[in-house]
């Protein structure tokens, strides 16, 4: 798996759309910094943008890895080569890849500007961590909706579906739902609702660290309660793990049985 | 070598390979023919592994090939439309190929023999159709595997790397190694192969020498036997 891994990895790290990706990610912190001249602000600002846009480019890039490797892949399937080692290696060489562009990207900037004086250091390595984490589930969902899906342009309808759901329509819905059921304690369904999706879990769990729960009110207060403390971070954590391997298994699993 | 039995492969609704038995000795060139669609290339992913059977068995080299890698090292195949990634060069993919599987020599050998010196440092999407078939043939004849499965060999090749690819073949089995090939250009076969096996709507239909097909279907030449098989069927 680490032979294909490698490849993969040396194969995206070359592509064009790697750097784009990563100077993307460059001009985007430092002008953020310029602009806010304040770590934490900036941090805030980078949040908003990183919890909508790595699950989209991770959606894309998986798909987009995927179909076009295809011929390849067939070549290894060849090979006295496990197929679960071929397709978890080109799933883990984009995954990374991408953190890599997301993690440099965005990293640089902040170290030149003094990040590791800052206090903002934690709340910095956190957006660095759910970035990664939102790299690793969605490539991965990425992948599943390619395996299961021969035709393109259908695989890429899914993975926008799938990216538009849960970052726009899923909140509309839990939104709408907090609304017509108003009249009841709806602290615990808020808190299983926003675990159940990675995006708003991961937007929850910046915006706690933040210390700007205050702005979210009573439910605000309720969270706090919850992923505030250690057992609630750990159980968030766990979700996002929980939110990698599913699909990763699933790779694993449609893989085996898949023609070729 | 190979022994298949009762092997059945469905794509949705169309199915495919409806119950193939066949057993391939060791030694020797066997070609496999049959019409557009038949399930040629089904039944050789089939043992490579590529495709998944829904009833059946298929041993290579007396190992069950099911949930199992490690026989492909006894195998060496060369697939029908060579698609590479378009940005390795030649040189890479060559390096990365022996990587993956062992290390070898022979490599240096047949890109002398095909001509290919010039082309090492370019990028395979840059490559011509014949050029890339010749990179192909490469990656396929430089393990010296016992089992060679070659899918329509001679796409895109010139007269010159024809008649290597021949000596090539009888250079191989001279060795001693067993040898899978599905070719639409008859005389091709009819030169190089030992024996035929033909493919008839899912199911093996003939296997024999060329000579048997002439006897059996009272024809004087192979193309024409071929063609007799077909109308006969489909009239």
């Amino acid at each position: 798996m680490l032979k294909i891994l490698k490849y993969s990895f040396y194969d995206l790290i070359r592509s064009r759309w790697s750097y784009v990706y990563f100077a993307f990610y460059l001009l985007l912190g430092i002008v953020l910094l310029f602009l806010n001249n304040d770590l934490s602000k900036a941090v805030i600002t980078l949040m908003n943008v990183i919890i909508v846009l790595v699950p989209l480019i991770g959606t894309i890039f998986g798909v987009m890895y995927y179909y076009n490797s295809k011929e390849f892949t067939e070549l290894l399937l060849a090979q006295p080569l496990k197929r679960s080692s071929i397709f978890l290696g080109q799933y883990l060489g984009v995954a990374l890849s991408l953190s890599m562009s997301l993690i440099l990207g965005l990293g640089i900037p902040f170290v030149f500007y003094g990040l590791f004086e800052s206090s903002a250091i934690w709340d910095f390595s956190l957006l660095l961590i759910t970035g990664t984490f939102l790299t690793l589930i969605f490539t991965a969902l990425a992948f599943n909706i390619a395996l299961s899906n021969e035709n393109k342009i259908k695989g890429f309808g899914y993975a926008i579906l799938l990216w538009l759901f849960l970052a726009v329509i899923y909140d509309g819905l839990f939104l709408m739902t907090l609304i017509m059921f108003e009249d009841y304690p709806l602290d615990k369904v808020s808190l299983v609702g926003t675990m159940l999706n990675p995006i708003d879990l991961s937007r929850t769990l910046i915006l706690l660290k933040l210390d700007i729960s205050a702005l979210l009110g009573y439910t605000g207060a309720v969270f706090k309660e919850f992923f505030g403390t250690n057992f609630g971070l750990i159980v968030s954590f766990t979700m996002l793990i929980v939110w990698v391997i599913l699909p990763v298994l699933r790779i694993v699993f449609k893989s085996k049985r898949k023609d070729f | 070598m190979v022994s298949i039995k009762n092997l059945h492969k469905k794509f949705g609704k169309n199915q495919v390979l409806k119950g193939v038995d066949l057993h391939i000795s060791d030694g020797g060139i066997f070609a496999v023919l049959g019409p557009n669609g038949s399930g040629k290339t089904t039944l050789i992913k089939s043992i490579l592994g590529m495709v998944i059977p829904n009833k059946g068995n298929i041993e290579v080299l007396g190992n069950n090939i099911k949930k199992n890698s490690d026989y492909r090292h006894k195998i060496d195949y060369l697939p029908q439309i060579a698609n590479f990634p378009s940005n390795l060069k030649v040189k890479e993919l060559i390096k990365m190929i022996k990587d993956l599987r062992k290390d070898t020599n022979e490599d240096e050998r047949l890109i002398k023999l095909f001509k290919l010196e010039p082309f090492l440092d370019k990028k395979l999407g840059n490559l011509s159709g014949g050029t890339k078939q010749k990179v192909n043939l490469v990656l396929t004849f430089m393990f010296d595997s016992p089992l060679i499965i070659l899918d329509e060999p001679t796409t895109g090749l010139d007269p010159i790397s024809l008649i290597r690819l021949k000596d090539l073949i009888q250079t191989e089995k001279g060795k001693g190694k067993t040898i899978l090939i599905t070719s639409h250009i008859m005389s091709f076969v009819e030169e190089v192969s030992d024996e035929i096996v033909f493919i008839l709507e899912g199911k093996i239909y003939f296997k024999g020498t060329i000579q048997d097909l002439k006897t059996k279907t009272k024809q004087p030449d192979f193309e024409h036997a071929i063609a007799s098989i077909l109308t006969e069927n489909h009239a």
